[in-house]
């Protein structure tokens, strides 16, 4: 020590530095921002059979936007090529500017059921992704959802609302620029619905992350997103601002009427 | 329903707890008076206590200690042969598509074979040493074990997999995070099955060719009409069995208690 100290003295003062005063305060990384997505003509083809058709979609950094469609319309293959999960047969998928090559650290999806290990405890679920100081940003993630005293309880003595916030915190936890959601509330009763819809929105606003949320219920998506696509035959049939204030309560008048004009496209 | 159960048990007090084991001690009495007053013979059945006297003098002796110890080194290198094996071919074939294959449709076809009928085959070729009876054990448990890790892997949940994947888990971290842990109910269900198939097997074994070892004591002792020592080897090989299926229970217990169903079991058990 005294040897590497007198050699350079200016060095040791800043290692002595940097193992006392780690930042303490947040535990979160900063916050990333939004990341835009651009698609370009993206087919995909199962054996042969067409289910994207020709998607061309432009999400600005930070906009929320909810995908409608019938039952085996392709939304979850969409929502799996953005994720990297699967490629596309035709087409560009570009993410923050790069093309989409596989998972990423910045790019989170939350499926319909939550995806715990059953052999891992709440934090550990949340912070699966280990790296440094996994332990503290797993907490500081399940705080931000609401579960911060059930850190140390196995995924199965939650309940089906508690194990979907544990899978948000978990997306959180690196602080993703695109978030997208495969109806992750569907199985969810009414009221604890609600309650994740202004979980969803809050959470939102703190880390203004752009989101693709893909549900079956027209009156979610009209509650949820600045921006709501039907997806039809494999296209992009209807592309519908919502320009409406969050909170939106169940009910509002304009909301009725654009939920009506959507179901009518679906 | 369960807390019905330990309602009823609860309830039922001191008597409850004695009452299951009233038919055994009284099935033992029995025998005991049967034999004393010659209504059962000893070359049929000695009396219980012609057996725990056989139990002191061979404890005092050493004898039963040494062919226990025998007995159960020879089982337990079977299993460490036959059960690593099985293990790391249930790994492999799991993980690897081509190694499935290569190798499925084949260990699939030997384990149709009973591994007893081999027997006449394996004193050919090793004889009546030791490494026939460590071969058999070893042939006996590869295939619960093979089995059942194999199947094990192959059902972990695929969503469970895909998740991993997506939040950038490396094959390392994939296989001890997700992989195995989601195997190891079935890993350990195989486990509790080649236990079983570890004895039974060194039994015969033993039986058929030894000259150590509680098969050996009990047919030595049969030669000579001690049928107190023969029920002893048959005692033995009981609690030895007991005792290995307490301690797989016990380790499904401890690897498995983010298992709701062995969550409940740890609340009866304490
Ligand atoms: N890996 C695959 N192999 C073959 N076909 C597939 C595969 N994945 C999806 N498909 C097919 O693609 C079509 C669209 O499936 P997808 O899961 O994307 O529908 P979805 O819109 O999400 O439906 P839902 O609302 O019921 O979840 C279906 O007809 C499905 O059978
Ligand atoms: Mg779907």
């Amino acid at each position: 020590m005294s040897l590497h100290e007198r050699a350079f003295p200016r060095l040791s003062l800043g290692g002595g530095l940097s193992s006392t005063g780690r930042p303490a305060a947040s535990a979160l990384m900063p916050k990333a921002g939004g990341v835009p997505l651009r698609l370009e003509g993206v087919v995909k083809e199962f054996s042969g059979r067409r289910v994207l058709d020709g998607i061309d979609l432009a999400v600005p950094a930070g906009q929320s936007v909810a995908v409608v469609g019938r039952s085996g319309g392709g939304k979850s293959t969409l929502m799996r090529l953005i994720a990297g999960l699967d490629r596309p047969t035709a087409g560009r998928i570009l993410a923050g500017g790069e093309p989409v090559a596989g998972a990423r650290p910045d790019v989170r999806l939350l499926f319909q059921d939550a995806r715990l290990l059953p052999w891992q405890r709440v934090a550990a679920n949340v912070g699966i992704a280990r790296g440094r100081g996994w332990r503290e940003r797993a907490l500081a993630a399940l705080a931000d959802v609401g579960l911060a005293d059930r850190a140390e309880d196995w995924p199965s003595v939650l309940s089906g609302g508690q194990r979907q916030r544990v899978a948000l915190a978990r997306a959180l936890v690196s602080d993703p620029g695109l978030l997208l959601l495969d109806e992750p509330f569907g199985a969810l009763d009414a009221l604890t619905r609600q309650e994740m819809h202004r979980l969803l929105i809050r959470i939102r606003e703190e880390h203004g992350f752009t989101s693709l949320l893909i549900t079956h219920d027209v009156a979610e998506a009209v509650a949820l997103a600045d921006r709501v696509l039907v997806l039809r035959d494999g296209r992009i049939a209807l592309d519908l601002a919502v320009d409406l204030p969050y909170p939106r309560p169940p009910g509002n008048r304009c909301a009725a009427e654009l939920e009506s004009l959507i179901l009518g496209e679906v | 329903m369960r807390a019905d159960e330990r309602a009823w048990g609860r309830a039922g007090g001191p008597w409850a707890a004695l009452a299951p084991w009233l038919l055994p001690l009284g099935l033992l009495l029995a025998w005991e008076a049967a034999a004393r007053s010659g209504l059962l013979s000893s070359r049929v059945l000695p009396a219980p206590s012609d057996v725990a006297a056989a139990f002191r003098a061979t404890l005092a002796d050493g004898s039963l200690i040494r062919h226990v110890a025998v007995s159960a080194e020879r089982a337990l290198t079977g299993f460490a042969v036959g059960g690593g094996l099985g293990f790391l071919l249930g790994l492999l074939n799991g993980a690897f598509k081509p190694a499935e294959t290569l190798l499925d449709s084949s260990l699939q076809m030997l384990r149709n074979v009973p591994h007893l009928a081999v027997i006449p085959m394996v004193i050919l070729w090793f004889g009546i040493g030791e490494e026939a009876k460590i071969f058999l054990v070893a042939v006996g448990v590869l295939f619960p074990i093979y089995l059942n890790t194999f199947h094990g892997i192959r059902s972990v949940d695929r969503g469970l997999v895909e998740m991993a994947r997506v939040y950038g888990l490396g094959p390392a971290a994939l296989y001890w995070r997700v992989i195995l842990p989601g195997a190891l109910p079935s890993i350990l269900l195989g486990l509790r099955y080649a236990l079983g198939i570890m004895w039974l097997t060194l039994i015969v074994a033993e039986t058929i060719s030894a000259s150590s070892g509680i098969g050996y004591m009990t047919m030595n002792a049969r030669e000579f009409l001690q049928t107190d020592l023969v029920l002893l080897g048959i005692v033995v090989y009981a609690l030895l069995g007991k005792l290995a299926d307490l301690l797989t229970r016990w380790l499904e217990r401890r690897a498995l208690a983010w298992n709701p169903a062995f969550q409940a079991g740890m609340e009866t058990a304490s």
